[in-house]
């Protein structure tokens, strides 16, 4: 088979397998859902792997499959583009949903939508893999709405949970909020390059790097600004960032592996994705850069104090998606864009292991998600607890595991940036390092460390979820038990890239050639790489190096300094952080709230558009239109018809001196006109 | 001569009359006593008239972007009316998107209507094959006596199998669609006065003064406005679609709104493209008013109908915006939008229908947690109102896309104000899938609920299999229109005004 011919069975197996099993799911046997499902992702990862090593090789491809639409000179296609990017992105999102799909097995098999759960995750591979090897902005956009579909099933995916659908409304909105502003981006994009392939748009950008447009009278901006900006609006959509961030942390309503696959591991990272993709663009504009690069830094660290006071397992780690996204972000602003991806990738799965733990945890805990009823989970769930720790700890950025290396590559690229905000920008990540550190060990010792708590407790406390019939929690005398094999192997499995990927792939990845060709940066303009590279070569020379030097950094003192402050706080004196909630009621209150986004987006833009819609119908439909202008014109007709009726004299000369004047009127008439 | 040169030489004349001889046949010989016969003589019909139709697109030439299939004959010589038909490329997909519906509105009506079925059906059919004599006809006169008479079945259906307020619905779709009618044949009476002729033909190379341009401009509007419907002469939609039958929507919105859309393209802007020119702004508003302001009023409506009423209104605002951005992505985008908005609304009244037909109640309020109990019909029911929404992959995005990208290039904040389509569509749509579909079963009504027959079952899948066909691969429309959007863009870029000095 030709690498064309693999990489387009890539996309079709797993929406074949979705198809079939979203179609006849419930008529054929329960365990076909998975069979199929799998097999089709499974092979799809095979094949990426083949493709990854092809590119590894040297190929790099870039063609149409068909034309979707032409409309005058301008051409819509649907194609792929291969280069390493691309590659790499089809092997981490094929492998961490083979292994979403096995861990499911597990986790849904009691659940009356089994089949239809896996017809969704397949069918969100597909659109995952078209958005990642589109070769325009077209089928860009197609993936990109696509997989916010497949998200928007399955938050929704326990229907009867009034909550669920809320969320999963909530995030489509959310979401088309950011998709309208990538839309208008994609305009201005086909207006001034006449073109939405990805080729044409980056080679005709430089020549419009100095092109002005003038969107508000008097007021002219640098065209690739606006654009760029408006790109990254649908960015911030899709990859949570503030303040459309809103949707992420509620989409947790959906099943746990899809919070993993979808919420942590890939659907979200598609806005860094794009705009890595886009490089060549961003690269034109620095103020685009310093707007990213803030909005990154402001969701890094803010969003990382929510992780601090959340108590439902699944939002903290929820929070601390999207303070990693945050990290990412602020790469990309600093032109850094490979250490993003790099970011990206590690996060990936580390994220999905510690989401696949916390929906083990769950399990063990009989769905059960308050960690307040936990505690000494290691002595019953080995395996959940030895890959949690790894997780967190390259979470934290503990050198050596994979975390450590790119988000340690972000915060010195940032250090090293130059542009407006980098300063503001620094201190958030670095801060952040603190807040991740103690957050996610607040985590982890309560619930793998300490007393059992649920003996104790009498499960009076709300059950959010009461909707839900497998929402039990576990009774006092019970042990919660490690689940299996389904669910422990995936565990395993992406442990083992936490650990390793890291050390392995930071060179080539960073310092190396791998990105060359494939993502742009001006070094001129924006060093901060270029200084990086050096920095690395100069100094730390290797991976083991660069670990061991990160024992003595400010990052990893920070990240210790957390991890000791959550072991104190948490499992020597408790008293503590109560106290201090107790004391600062104000700033508990902030973070309770969310910062009050939910509640202003509640009441500003759903209230707002409701009332508006209401007055313009009732006012505007009903009285104005209807009630002025038709029924007026109908009562009107009704009364002037009473007073023409006299006219209706049945006198002949009436009739003829009507018509002459009406001749009359007509002829005047014409002739004026000519 | 065999018969299969005869259809295929009078091809639009077969369209045109086979589906109301059909419609005629099955007025005769059906009845309420044999129900079943009736509903497959009609589906019979509806199937040959279909047939009938293909020509169009196995002989169609895209590279031609003038008329095709044309057939004259003298029919009021005194006048100097004629008989003539013929399609472009913009006409010949809105014809088989005619003959198409009435295939499904026949299947669609198979159990639901049981009183007056022989009527029910020969009234859709004769409909269909007047409303085949509006795209085709290019004599003014005969345009015009299509584009009334269609108007007579439309009002027999919502008047006798409407529902309670029929009455006022109906008489407000008289008054609207009369005084826009009478204008247009003023102005088609000034034109034969100019030239002395009914052949449209004539009128695209009438030059013309601004201002009588303008006059028949408006004259034009305020006929197809009103069809469309464009703000403010809307009203009339929403009240007829509560009260016509799940049938008189899908025609209503699949076809009817159309001929309002393809009129501006055949008549008001060529014939006057100075004066569409310079209102081109004023239209641009219009349609943004639609687009935006409508969409809003969708969101809160209490009724199922209304709400998708309100949704066609606002989806056909895309429609008259890429006719006056005078590009061709913009115009072929607003062509796309119509079929799409065909294929869309009709399988959104037909899902409102068959809620309608089990629980008799159009409230949103009155349903919830639907899904449970028919999950087949909830999965069509969201691809529907995602496609409503515009998702990629389904048609709806296809022509706003389209539409958005060309009003981005004419204005920044044209396009600003299109794309807000991307939050109010998907909000409305969506907001009532949740209220209607998710939850738990809210009453015992929606408990007894049966999920879809297999008919439902077969009439759903054929519209999903044409909205997912035409949202992956929308080229076969295009290809349709791009010689005739290219002659159009060019005709409409050449002044009518007259020379000064001659």
């Amino acid at each position: 088979m030709t690498l064309p011919q693999i990489s387009l069975l890539i996309v079709l197996l797993p929406l074949i397998a979705a198809a079939i099993v979203g179609l006849w799911g419930r008529h054929l046997p329960r365990a076909s859902a998975h069979w199929l499902t799998i097999a089709g992702v499974g092979a799809a990862f095979v094949l990426s792997v083949i493709v990854f090593k092809a590119t590894l090789n040297g190929y790099t491809a870039n063609y149409n499959l068909y034309t979707w639409l032409t409309s005058g000179d301008i051409q819509f296609n649907v194609g792929f583009l291969i280069d390493n990017l691309t590659a790499m992105m089809m092997v981490v999102v094929t492998f961490v949903s083979l292994m979403v799909h096995v861990y499911t097995i597990g986790y849904m098999s009691e659940d009356p939508g089994y089949s239809r759960f896996f017809s969704y995750i397949s069918l969100f591979t597909f659109a995952m893999l078209m958005l990642v090897m589109s070769n325009n902005f077209m089928q860009l956009f197609f993936g990109w709405e696509a997989v916010g579909l497949v998200s928007y099933l399955l938050i929704g995916f326990w229907y009867k949970r009034p909550t669920a659908i809320y969320a999963n409304l909530k995030a489509f909105l959310v979401n088309r909020v950011g998709d309208f502003g990538f839309l208008l981006g994609i305009g201005m994009v086909l207006y001034y390059t006449g073109s939405l392939d990805y080729a044409t748009v980056f080679q005709t950008a430089p020549a419009l790097a100095d092109v002005q447009v003038t969107l508000i009278p008097n007021v002219s901006w640098s065209l690739m600004t606006v654009a760029c900006i408006l790109l990254f609006i649908g960015a911030m959509g899709k990859s949570a960032q503030v303040p459309l961030h809103v949707w992420l942390p509620d989409s947790m309503e959906g099943p746990t592996p899809i919070s993993a696959l979808i919420h942590a591991a890939t659907m979200v990272t598609a806005g860094i994705f794009m705009v890595a993709r886009m490089s060549p663009l961003f690269e034109l504009s620095t103020t685009a850069l310093s707007f990213v690069m803030i909005i990154g830094a402001i969701t890094a660290l803010f969003m990382g104090f929510l992780g601090i006071i959340q108590n439902d397992i699944k939002r903290v780690v929820a929070y601390s998606t999207l303070s990693q996204l945050g990290y990412m972000t602020v790469a990309l602003g600093a032109s850094a864009y490979s250490v993003a991806i790099f970011h990206l990738m590690t996060h990936a799965f580390f994220k999905a292991l510690l989401f696949l733990a916390a929906g083990s945890v769950i399990m063990g805990m009989h769905h059960d998600q308050d960690i307040r009823n936990m505690g000494n989970l290691k002595k019953y769930m080995p395996v959940t607890w030895i890959t949690s720790l790894v997780g967190s700890l390259a979470l934290i950025g503990t050198p050596f595991f994979a975390g450590f290396y790119s988000k340690d590559s972000i915060i010195e690229a940032v250090a090293l940036s130059n542009i407006t905000g980098s300063g503001f920008a620094y201190f958030a990540i670095l801060a952040g390092v603190f807040v991740t550190a103690f957050y996610s060990f607040r985590l982890y010792f309560l619930v793998f460390h300490g007393k059992e708590k649920w003996r104790k407790t009498s499960h009076s406390h709300d059950h959010v979820h009461a909707a839900d019939e497998h929402h039990h929690g576990l009774s006092p005398q019970d042990d919660p038990h490690e689940p299996g094999w389904v669910v422990k192997l995936p565990l395993i499995l992406l442990a083992i890239p936490s650990l390793i990927i890291g050390y392995i792939a930071i060179e080539p990845m960073l310092f190396g050639e791998f990105f060359s060709g494939v993502i742009f940066v001006n070094d001129e303009v924006h060093p901060a790489m270029a200084h990086l590279t050096h920095h690395y070569h100069e100094i730390l020379h290797s991976p083991a190096g660069m670990a061991l030097h990160g024992f003595m950094t400010l990052p990893f003192m920070l990240a210790a300094f957390g991890v000791l402050l959550a072991w104190f706080f948490y499992m020597k004196r408790p008293d503590i952080p109560a106290a201090i909630q107790k004391k600062f009621s104000l700033i508990n209150q902030i973070l309770e709230n969310k910062y009050g986004f939910d509640a202003f987006n509640e009441r500003f833009f759903a209230g707002g558009a409701r009332s508006l819609g209401e007055k313009l119908w009732k006012i505007g439909d009903i009285q104005l239109i209807d009630g002025a202008m038709v029924n007026g014109t109908a009562r009107l007709i009704g009364r002037i018809s009473g007073k023409v009726r006299h006219l209706q004299s049945g006198l002949i000369y009436h009739y003829a001196f009507a018509m002459i004047i009406g001749v009359f009127l007509f002829l005047t008439f014409f002739i004026k006109i000519n | 001569m065999s018969q299969a040169n005869i259809f295929s030489q009078y091809v639009l004349s077969s369209s045109i009359w086979m589906p109301i001889l059909a419609g005629v046949v099955v007025l005769l010989l059906g009845s309420d006593n044999k129900p079943n016969f009736t509903r497959w003589l009609a589906l019979a019909g509806g199937l040959l008239a279909f047939v009938v139709t293909f020509p169009l697109y196995t002989q169609f030439n895209y590279a031609d972007g003038g008329f095709q299939f044309q057939e004259m004959a003298r029919w009021i010589p005194a006048f100097n009316v004629n008989y003539h038909l013929g399609v472009d490329g913009i006409a010949a997909p809105l014809i088989l998107l005619t003959s198409f519906t009435t295939v499904i509105v026949v299947i669609a009506a198979w159990e639901v209507i049981t009183k007056n079925i022989a009527q029910y059906m020969a009234a859709f059919l004769i409909m269909s094959g007047l409303m085949i004599g509006v795209f085709s006809a290019l004599d003014g006169l005969l345009y015009y006596v299509f584009w009334e008479a269609m108007l007579i079945p439309m009002f027999l259906v919502i008047g006798i199998w409407g529902g309670e307020n029929r009455v006022y619905a109906t008489i407000k779709f008289f008054l609207y669609t009369l005084l826009g009618s009478l204008l247009m044949l003023v102005a088609f009476i000034y034109l034969y006065h100019q030239t002395g002729s009914f052949e449209i033909a004539d009128y695209y190379q009438l030059p013309l003064p601004l201002n009588a341009q303008i006059l028949i401009f408006m004259a034009f509007f305020m006929a197809f406005a009103v069809k469309i419907p464009m703000w403010p002469v809307h009203t009339w939609l929403p009240d007829a679609h509560v009260e016509a039958p799940t049938g008189g929507s899908v025609i209503l919105a699949a076809i009817m709104l159309k001929l309002g859309g393809y009129s501006f393209l055949r008549f008001a802007m060529p014939i006057a493209p100075d004066a569409a020119h310079y209102l081109s702004g004023f239209m641009i508003t219009l349609s943004l008013i639609a687009i935006v302001y409508i969409a809003l009023v969708a969101l809160v409506q209490k009724d199922m109908k209304k709400l998708i009423a309100y949704s066609s209104i606002s989806h056909m605002g895309f429609v008259t915006l890429g006719f006056f951005l005078f590009s061709q992505l913009g115009l072929e985008g607003a062509i796309v939008q119509m079929i799409s908005h065909g294929f869309i609304s009709a399988a959104m009244f037909l899902c409102v229908g068959v809620l309608y037909d089990r629980m008799h109640s159009r409230q949103i309020a009155d349903y919830g947690g639907v899904v449970n109990t028919m999950p087949v019909f909830a999965s069509f029911a969201v691809l529907f109102a995602m496609a409503n929404s515009g998702l990629p992959g389904t048609s709806g995005f296809v022509g706003e896309f389209m539409v958005i990208l060309a009003a981005v290039k004419y204005n920044f904040w044209v396009g600003f104000l299109a794309a807000t389509t991307l939050i109010f569509g998907a909000a409305y749509s969506l907001w009532m899938v949740k209220r209607v579909f998710y939850g738990d079963i809210a009453n015992k009504h929606v408990a007894e609920l049966k999920d879809l027959n297999k008919r439902e079952l077969f009439i759903l899948t054929i519209l999903a299999l044409m909205v997912i066909g035409f949202g992956v691969y929308p080229q076969p429309i295009t290809e349709f229109t791009h010689a005739t959007a290219a002659q159009f863009l060019n005709h409409m870029a050449i002044s009518k005004l007259p020379v000064a000095g001659l």
